[in-house]
């Protein structure tokens, strides 16, 4: 059994303590916006926040998590109002397929956060997620859009 | 796809089963008639096309599945065109393979590769759109007891111009589905379209930025059961056997089955568990004949079709090349290779499926859900009125999810788990491993000069891989593969750019047993690098400037030239570059539109390039959406230099060696270089625009490079050479 919060509310789930909290989050939770792409970290698909830090959640153990403050692109929006980047997201028509973007905005929302001005160079050293659809020039527009606002 | 036939071999399948199931189930009308069909929540369908709520929302139906390509919105602009509706009331939706092949194929064909979405469409979803308004107009009128020829329709609002009456498409909706449908339906004429050509948003980007979209691996069912799957590392190979006792107290395993031949997956309460199981599950594999085969054996055998006593078929051919050859001043040489590559779409393959005694149900996302439902009644041995697919959002396509490997096998694990439904998840290792990949080849080139430096001869002799042969065999002419020949065809949708007095280009076909297929711009990816890099050296060899040495063989293809000018012209060409800045061409014509692409990169410490720039230019006939193609050409861009700089997956004792991300890598944000799209719709034909303009990327980056460092590369992917980006 895990105790985990997410979006600010409790869970108490039945899951071996071992187990990626990105699955924990899929499976157990039943929060399915938060995507697996690869398992190994390298495509950033499952970028969560935890404690407000960009974390691909298929690389830490549920037992890793507990806690912690979990955010998921559920609960990007706060009082029903969109997060400025998500409102950015459909103003540039930034999603193609749209799989990698839940990955790409949480990636994005975090670095803002940190940086509410970054320059290119900070959007390349930040933003490794990989998106095959290759969205990356309306995801550059998109947040320069943000900082710019 | 070049010169394919409309129906693939699923589909006939389909075809046959269509009169029987459509009379069983009494439906009937695909347009319109005296009997109102109606949607689900009982709005009347106007035509098969398009259903008219009360409240004047707008449904139009979609067949080709959507996967990122944008699709979805260009379809419904077409048929929004025609239907005069208000754009902002207009909605979506998929009709199920299964109703469509119950009314008897009312939505056409649902495949969706080859750049066809939209092109292979353009008439009969446009038609929808007109008779639907026509209808409407047609009721407005019998209601107003005026003639049809005084009311106008426009935003959704039709208006009898003599009174100055309106009303509005929810109103008449259900009194336009009662009428028969016009027989002579009228297209606009291009010059009227308002929607069209207009870069509007989107309809499905919402959902995309909120977690909300569902695809096929988020599907949840009641009961729903999860499977991992392991197949035989060796294409071709079977289970031997498996220890199920190993694995037997695992958490959350109920069930531990075999797929087909060739596989073993586990059924658990979640997919992490079901994973975690089938990789402590001890299999043995008869790996069989294939066990052997390396790249380095696939190599060999690729460059023995170059002997001149294997048998060849020819796709172009004009004048005598080898006596040309035999007299030439002088004659240039090459010997270029592309790798197998995996599409690595983001969302690994996965299908839901339901089975009972009497009814199968599946819930994926597909490029083809005919093809998808064609697969659930095969495997389900259900007859076709018992069977559907509910088709998901793709997390990408870019042909992979044409094939139907992952809707047989969930179809099969659920038949052993009746009224269970089961969740097939394909590891990202599984995927890497399990592909169709993008087929391998080799091509040797000899261009020929006269005395004056004047291309007398070029001949091209192609040694590999056929899609068709593994995937559509009955597509085969006289065992020659037309599509091989993209972009190198004497005419049509593919035809090859230049005029020269005696031209060979032909295929010795070698079919190894890792299994092809169609990946985002099929055969032009290798096509356009062999030609276009081959022609930068033959300009070279000329002592002539590359644009300068095509333009002189393509007068006859105005089009082709006419966006190679565009790109030139764009970058700059007849300026030099800045400092430390080279540049590279490219042009090529596939999937019925005409590409060019010119880069510009810089190369540091001799083997790390960083793309500055590339200008692509396409002419795709009409352009629906010039937003979403600027994305695609973009998008393509990313997909193609991914392949150029890390696509290669290698085999080694009859496997692939790459199994994820990290030693099969993609491009990042970091990488991309600035893309600009020029759209030149030049009138008059349909192109494609998903796929098209991806091959000019790799040879104009390749040209380029040569230009920095005076270095061919003839050989993909980049990382094999220790070339990388900066």
């Amino acid at each position: 059994m895990a105790n985990l919060t997410i979006n600010g509310k409790p869970f108490n789930i039945d899951v071996e303590p071992d187990t990626p909290l990105l699955w924990a989050i899929r499976e157990n939770i039943g929060l399915t916006g938060t995507k697996y792409g690869c398992g190994i970290a390298q495509c950033g698909a499952c970028t969560v926040h935890i404690d407000g830090v960009a974390t691909r959640s298929c690389g830490v153990a549920v037992s890793e998590a507990i806690g912690k403050q979990i955010t998921t692109i559920e609960g990007l929006a706060s009082n029903g109002a969109l997060h400025k980047v998500q409102q950015a997201w459909i103003n540039h028509d930034v999603p193609q397929c749209g799989y990698c973007q839940s990955g790409m905005i949480m990636a994005v929302a975090a670095l803002l956060k940190e940086k509410p001005k970054p320059t290119d160079q900070d959007i390349d050293e930040a933003i490794t997620n990989i998106c095959r659809c290759g969205t990356f020039q309306q995801v550059r527009e998109a947040i320069h859009a943000v900082a710019n606002a | 796809m070049n010169h394919m036939p409309r129906l693939n071999r699923r589909a006939f399948v389909i075809g046959g089963a269509a009169l029987g199931s459509g009379l069983a189930l009494g439906l009937d009308i695909p347009f319109g008639g005296p009997t109102v069909v109606r949607a689900a929540d009982g709005s009347p369908e106007v035509t098969a096309w398009v259903v008219i709520r009360p409240d004047d929302t707008v449904v139009i139906r979609i067949a080709r599945s959507e996967m990122g390509q944008g699709s979805l919105t260009g379809l419904a602009q077409l048929v929004a065109e025609e239907l005069e509706c208000d754009w902002t009331k207009v909605t979506t939706e998929y009709p199920t393979p299964g109703q469509s092949v119950a009314r008897k194929r009312a939505w056409g064909d649902f495949s969706t590769g080859g750049s066809r979405g939209i092109r292979a469409s353009t008439d009969y979803v446009r038609k929808g759109g007109a008779t639907a308004r026509t209808m409407l107009i047609q009721a407005a009128a019998n209601d107003w007891k005026v003639p049809a020829s005084e009311c106008t329709a426009a935003n959704s609002v039709i208006t009898h111009t003599p009174s100055g009456k309106t009303t509005t498409y929810g109103k008449v909706a259900e009194a336009a589905a009662k009428l028969e449908p016009p027989a002579d339906i009228k297209l606009k004429d291009p010059k009227d379209w308002k929607l069209i050509g207009k870069g509007v948003k989107r309809l499905d980007t919402v959902d995309k930025t909120t977690g909300k979209m569902q695809y096929g691996v988020d599907v949840k069912l009641p009961g729903m059961l999860n499977a991992a799957i392991k197949q035989c590392p060796v294409f071709g190979g079977k289970v031997k056997s498996y220890d199920e006792a190993k694995i037997a107290g695992m958490k959350g395993v109920k069930k531990v089955v075999k797929v087909g031949e060739e596989a073993v997956a586990v059924v658990a309460d979640t997919w992490w568990h079901a994973k975690t199981a089938v990789e402590a599950l001890p299999i043995v594999w008869d790996e069989g004949e294939n066990a052997k085969v390396s790249s380095a054996s696939i190599a060999k055998w690729l460059e023995e079709g170059f002997d001149p006593s294997q048998h060849t078929y020819i796709g172009n051919e004009n004048g005598d090349v080898k006596a040309a050859i035999a007299g030439a001043a002088k004659k240039v040489e090459a010997v270029y290779s592309y790798p197998y590559q995996n599409h690595a779409t983001m969302e690994p393959m996965n299908a839901t499926a339901l089975y009972t005694a009497d009814r199968c149900e599946v819930w994926c996302g597909t490029q083809n859900g005919e093809a998808a439902f064609a697969a659930t009644v095969e495997a389900s041995g259900l007859s076709s009125d018992k069977c559907d697919v509910h088709k998901q959002m793709l997390g990408g396509g870019f042909g992979r999810r044409g094939q139907t490997d992952y809707v047989r096998q969930a179809v099969l694990i659920a038949k052993q788990m009746p009224g269970t439904p089961i969740k097939l998840l394909w590891s990202r290792e599984e995927d890497m491993q399990h592909g169709n990949y993008h087929p391998v080849t080799q091509c040797k080139m000899i261009g020929a000069f006269d005395a004056n430096n004047n291309l007398t001869a070029f001949h091209m002799r192609i040694s590999g891989q056929s899609i068709l042969f593994s995937l559509r065999p009955e597509a085969l002419v006289n065992g020659k593969d037309p599509v091989t020949f993209q972009g190198l065809n004497p005419n049509g949708e593919t035809a090859f750019g230049y005029t020269i007095p005696n031209l060979l280009i032909e295929h010795s076909m070698r079919n190894p047993h890792v299994p092809p297929g169609f990946w985002r711009g099929v055969n032009v990816n290798q096509n356009a690098i062999y030609v276009e890099c081959f022609m930068d050296e033959l300009a070279h060899s000329a002592g002539q400037d590359p644009l300068e040495f095509r333009r002189k063989l393509m007068s006859k293809n105005p089009k082709n030239l006419a966006v190679l000018n565009a790109v030139a012209e764009r970058i700059g060409w007849d300026k030099p570059a800045p400092q430390g800045v080279y540049r590279g061409l490219a042009h090529f014509m596939g999937f019925n539109s005409y590409v060019a692409g010119a880069a510009e990169i810089s190369v540091s410490d001799g083997n790390k390039i960083k793309v500055l720039r590339i200008v692509g230019a396409t002419d795709p006939g009409y352009a629906v959406n010039p937003a979403q193609i600027d994305r695609q050409v973009a998008g393509s861009f990313v997909y193609g230099l991914s392949g150029l700089f890390y696509g290669g997956c290698t085999v080694k004792d009859g496997r692939i060696e790459q199994a994820n991300f990290d030693t099969y890598d993609s491009m990042r944000i970091a990488t991309m270089p600035k893309v600009e799209s020029i759209i030149m719709p030049s009138g008059g034909f349909w192109g494609g625009v998903g796929e098209p303009t991806i091959c000019v990327a790799a040879p104009a980056v390749l040209n380029a490079y040569f230009a920095a460092t005076g270095k061919r590369i003839r050989s993909v992917p980049l990382r094999d050479q220790n070339i990388t980006f900066a």
